[in-house]
């Protein structure tokens, strides 16, 4: 599953981004390290055999995602609209604590879990072709699909009434 | 030389995961919380993709599944960045300390 040399950067690369993007005080900095966070993500993807996520990744969340997300930080100007970090240095640690808390719970569970064996091996080629992927999508996942229809057309009416509200106030 | 196995990607997805999760709970700026939400996203994505490889699925659920949660970020972005959006025209502010009534 890779080359522990490709590995490895990469993995540095993603927790460097992931941590530079909760710790920016910029909102910009923050989405910009976001956006490097994805591309190596998109990157593991290719590793991983999965070009057609990989090219998603890049498109819709690198793409799409961050730009929006880019747009409301400029239109609103909220670069630095931060004040206090947090309500006094208590919310601070109790939050290290948790996170640290989660980190050790993760790694009990994996430590404890049976990790599934591959079937046969490792296979070399697994076909995750967008041909592959379509096909599987339309014969084997055609009901999540049309629930995915739904769930955007409700975000979509939702962004509308919300915004037809707000002028009519 | 060590071979790269799954419990990389796990020990990787899970640390991202954290720091995501650290995110929502140390930061104040709304916009920031929700970039720390699309960390955890990406890590789920990240041990989905992982697995997906390490079982050889012939039905690529992993991959599917990935895309799903892709739209649901997608929609949720959308509603969400709206919200934020519409709260910042009521209250001038995006700090959540001072985002605490829910009335308009």
């Amino acid at each position: 599953m890779g080359n522990i040399f490709v590995f490895i950067p990469l993995a540095l690369i993603a927790l460097t981004a992931a941590v530079g993007t909760v710790t920016s005080r910029n909102a910009i900095h923050s989405a910009l390290f976001l956006i490097l966070n994805m591309a190596t993500l998109a990157a593991f993807y290719v590793v991983l055999q999965a070009p057609f996520i990989a090219m998603a990744q890049v498109a819709v969340y690198a793409g799409a995602i961050m730009v929006l997300f880019l747009f409301v930080i400029m239109l609103l100007g909220a670069e630095q609209l931060e004040g206090v970090v947090a309500r006094g240095r208590a919310q601070v640690w109790l939050a290290l604590l948790l996170g640290i808390g989660l980190i050790v719970s993760f790694g009990a569970a994996l430590f404890v879990a049976d990790t599934p064996s591959a079937n046969e091996g490792l296979l070399d080629v697994i076909d995750a072709s967008p041909v592959a992927v379509g096909l599987r999508l339309f014969e084997n996942y055609v009901f999540p699909f049309e629930v995915t229809s739904l769930l955007l057309l409700v975000a979509m009416i939702g962004v509308v009434v919300l915004r037809t509200y707000e002028q009519r106030k | 030389m060590a071979e790269v196995t799954i419990e990389w990607y796990i020990a990787l997805s899970t640390v991202l995961f954290t720091i995501g999760a650290l995110g929502v709970l140390m930061r104040r700026n709304a916009i920031i919380i929700f970039m720390s939400i699309e960390l955890m996203l990406n890590a789920a994505n990240l041990a989905f993709v992982a697995f997906a490889r390490h079982l050889g699925d012939e039905l690529l659920g992993g991959q599917i599944f990935v895309f799903f949660v892709m739209t649901v970020a997608a929609a949720e972005v959308a509603v969400g960045l709206a919200l934020i959006v519409a709260i910042f025209r009521s209250k001038q502010s995006i700090n959540i300390d001072e985002v605490n009534v829910l009335k308009g």
